[in-house]
């Protein structure tokens, strides 16, 4: 009961913790002090007390785009092993779930976006679109691969790569994680996909999908952010951590995990430029590419023996 | 004599400037094809236009100077445009300005008045989209109009709209010339527009100013050239996300503009320059102190640069992004910073020299642009690298003149100016050549001041520079430009 809740306290809050460090990082790449790592924290405060400023041109699909994203993602975090290693539900095929609930999500902030009739949001939208397409089998590939090792297609088996496939277990740790490093930048908008900090409409892939939100919406859609981010980190720290540490060092390690990410976010942030916007679809390869390496070593160690 | 040839910072009685008929002149303009600097009418009295016009030729440092009576009843000529497509902007100004059509030009668009009655070019398609972006920006800028004709991330066209910081510039001068003025024209290029108004007024009072008052214009000219470029690669940094180099350029940059700060009490220079001189002399321990940071400033833009351009991320952004080939560079009359990096090499400093270029042995630098981003951005490290050099070189010279006055006091203000005549007065700012033509009547008062910023020639090379390029890299094209929304709408 103690874990649940306190996992319950790590999706409320780490999405802030995690998204303050990334900037307190890069302030220090860029010889900056930097905001508190609270600040994404106090925003969100700010913003929720805010009055709504919403567009003439949109229709009721505008309004329900947050609660459904902020829902969806909620909703989502359910199926995922946070600090104990369990998911808070954990059925077989929870994946298909998983990620279908996010695509849902992610189909309301497209078609909420579209919905503003602003040309910098149709296009905002017609990026992420196209990045997703690429992006959802590659992510399919991997957890499932590595699902279907165990057996019984659950998100248990992520920590259990290593008592499941023997010698294969670390090349597919390593590449399972680098891929879904990959996945949160392009998934977190990061550099070098996308740019959190622009302000130029037209390189923006993300943030311009939500020119037009404001207040509490602005809010519940920067937090979902986060909390996907979080999630998806959260599949890393269950791929790396052995589940049969205890429950202690378990949760230790989980958060030092997530902090070696949001580290390792900042660090490539402050490093690297942009990558072109026709370059980004080769970047997703990359990630892919990592994925059927996995899946090469599943179906290795499966029938090859 | 169809032309006068002139120098620059040069005063000429307005009788000696040749008048033909508009054919001939249209005639002699596409016989001599000379890049323009000047092209610009004055109200003649009882209805009647005269046209102006200056030609430069920038290998020889000469400037030609001729122009055309338009009775009241003439509303139309023959386009230049067609035969020399530099001339596009200046006659859509002409045009704005007096109501006189120039027949068969391709695209007499609005310069700074009237857009609301402007229909912008439209492509037709189910895959075209517009994006209209402006006049007002996220971010603190400046104020104009973008029209983008686009195939999916691919900008096929992009029209620009100007306009909307016109304040009137030009009247303003003739009623109430002032250096505070000049320098309030374009923010980021006050000590240019000032050396220009200040030559200006200075030919038409017949003031000679000290060697001493010269070198430290032209130092100020230097730093703030080298600022501005440093400020610019910090921003090409930011936009393409590359937080490092943003940072070290805007703290750099800082360091430059506090040693004009503490020169002249503003960080942009304001108030440096006055006609006659310098309001502020430079004792030994500010030079010195000057010296100390300005080598720092260099140490510290070497090595971001030199660590940017080893960047494998950084180059794929800045590389083949937003070219504008060297033709269209000269067909569309682009210059300074813009022309230098498609490999036009204009630089008015060079170009029509003073007697300091030889002095201080300043070499034109040989820069090989390909016209793409990457080539403005190695572009202004060059410059930068140039300008502290010559600001040090200036330093030293400096010593030669510790005794000279700075300046001749207020009351040279109150000097008549000469009578009917006309001036020419240009300054390579860090954009480009800027331009400043005046004009006496016979009483000595002002009857025209022309102002041309460089920006009213590559606003254009903008438009160019962004076709088949993706949408998503306009802004990055448009860091690397920089252009003024202001010195373009005067």
């Amino acid at each position: 009961m103690f874990m649940k809740l306190l996992n319950l306290i790590i999706i409320l809050f780490f999405p802030f913790v995690m998204i303050g460090i990334i900037r307190k990082t890069k302030a220090f790449w860029g010889g900056r002090k930097g905001a508190s790592i609270f600040q994404p924290l106090y925003d969100f405060i700010k913003l929720m007390k805010k009055d709504f400023v919403i567009s003439k041109t949109t229709s009721a699909v505008f309004r329900i785009t947050p609660i459904i994203s902020i829902s969806s993602v909620l909703f989502a975090a359910l199926f995922v092993p946070l600090s104990d290693g369990r998911a808070l539900i954990n059925i077989p095929a929870g994946l298909i779930v998983f990620a279908y609930i996010l695509g849902l999500g992610k189909f309301f902030s497209l078609i909420g976006a579209m919905d503003t009739g602003s040309s910098f949001e149709g296009m905002g939208a017609s990026r992420e679109a196209s990045f997703t397409s690429i992006v959802e089998p590659a992510f399919f590939i991997i957890i499932a691969s590595i699902m279907a090792m165990s057996g019984n297609y659950t998100f248990d088996s992520l920590s259990k790569i290593i008592s499941n496939s023997g010698d294969y277990g670390i090349l597919i740790i390593i590449f399972t994680v680098i891929s879904l490093f990959l996945m949160i930048l392009i998934e977190g908008c990061r550099v070098p996909v996308d740019d959190p900090a622009t302000h130029l409409e037209l390189t923006m892939i993300h943030e311009v999908m939500i020119l037009d939100n404001s207040a509490a919406d602005l809010a519940l859609i920067s937090w979902g952010a986060g909390i996907k981010m979080l999630l998806i980190s959260s599949l890393i720290a269950a791929v790396i951590i052995p589940h049969n540490i205890g429950t202690g060092y378990y949760a230790l390690g989980y958060t030092l995990t997530i902090l070696a990410i949001s580290l390792l976010i900042g660090t490539v942030e402050s490093a690297t430029a942009r990558i072109r916007m026709s370059h980004v679809f080769e970047f997703i390869f990359i990630m892919s590419s990592f994925a059927l390496v996995v899946l090469s070593l599943v179906v290795a160690k499966m029938f090859g023996g | 004599m169809n032309w006068i040839k002139t120098k620059n910072n040069t005063k000429l009685n307005l009788s000696e400037i040749p008048i033909l008929t508009m054919s001939d002149l249209r005639k002699e303009i596409i016989e001599l094809n000379k890049r323009p600097v000047g092209f610009f009418g004055k109200d003649w009295g009882s209805g009647k236009v005269r046209l102006f016009v200056v030609l430069a030729d920038d290998k020889a440092g000469d400037l030609y100077i001729s122009s055309a009576v338009f009775e009241k009843t003439e509303k139309s000529y023959e386009s230049i445009t067609p035969e020399i497509p530099a001339f596009h902007i200046f006659e859509r100004e002409f045009f704005e300005e007096f109501g006189i059509e120039p027949l068969h030009h391709p695209w007499l668009k609005p310069v700074r008045k009237n857009q609301k009655n402007y229909r912008f070019f439209e492509m037709q398609g189910d895959e075209v989209h517009q994006v209209a972006v402006g006049p007002i920006h996220a971010g603190v800028i400046e104020p104009g109009h973008f029209r983008f004709m686009c195939n999916g991330e691919t900008v096929y066209h992009l029209e620009i709209m100007l306009g909307y910081q016109h304040r009137g510039v030009e009247e303003l001068m003739i009623k109430n010339p002032s250096n505070q003025l000049a320098e309030s024209i374009c923010g980021d290029s006050v000590i240019a527009y000032n050396t220009a108004y200040s030559n200006t007024i200075e030919l038409l009072k017949d003031i000679q100013i000290s060697n001493k008052a010269q070198l430290i214009r032209k130092l100020a000219l230097e730093m703030e050239r080298a600022a501005i470029h440093i400020g610019d690669l910090g921003a090409i940094a930011g936009d393409i996300a590359y937080l490092m180099g943003a940072s070290v350029f805007g703290a750099t940059r800082t360091l430059v503009i506090n040693t004009m700060l503490e020169f002249c009490g503003s960080r942009f220079g304001r108030g440096f320059i006055t006609v006659g001189g310098v309001n502020y002399d430079l004792s030994s321990e500010k030079i010195e102190r000057a010296i100390k940071t300005l080598s720092k400033v260099e140490s510290d833009v070497d090595r971001m640069v030199k660590t940017m351009l080893k960047n494998s991320s950084v180059m794929s952004r800045l590389e083949k992004t937003g070219t504008v080939s060297t033709e269209r560079a000269v067909e569309a009359g682009l210059v300074g910073m813009a022309a230098k990096a498609s490999g036009v090499n204009l630089d008015s400093r060079f170009d029509f020299p003073d007697k300091w270029m030889t002095e201080l042995n300043i070499k034109r630098n040989d820069f090989n642009g390909t016209g793409d981003v990457n080539s403005r951005f190695r572009l202004r490290y060059t410059e930068i690298k140039q300008s502290l050099c010559i600001v040090n070189k200036i330093f030293e010279k400096l010593k030669n003149y510790t005794d000279e006055d700075i300046n001749y006091g207020y009351e040279i203000l109150n000097k008549e100016n000469a009578k009917d005549v006309f001036t020419v007065s240009i300054v390579e700012g860090w954009r480009g050549e800027i331009v400043h033509i005046a004009m006496t009547d016979n009483t000595g008062a002002l009857s025209r001041y022309k102002i041309k910023d460089p920006s009213f020639n590559n606003w254009y090379g903008l438009a160019l520079a962004v076709r088949n390029n993706g949408i998503s890299d306009f802004p990055l094209c448009n860091k690397s430009f920089n252009l003024s929304y202001c010195g373009n709408d005067l």
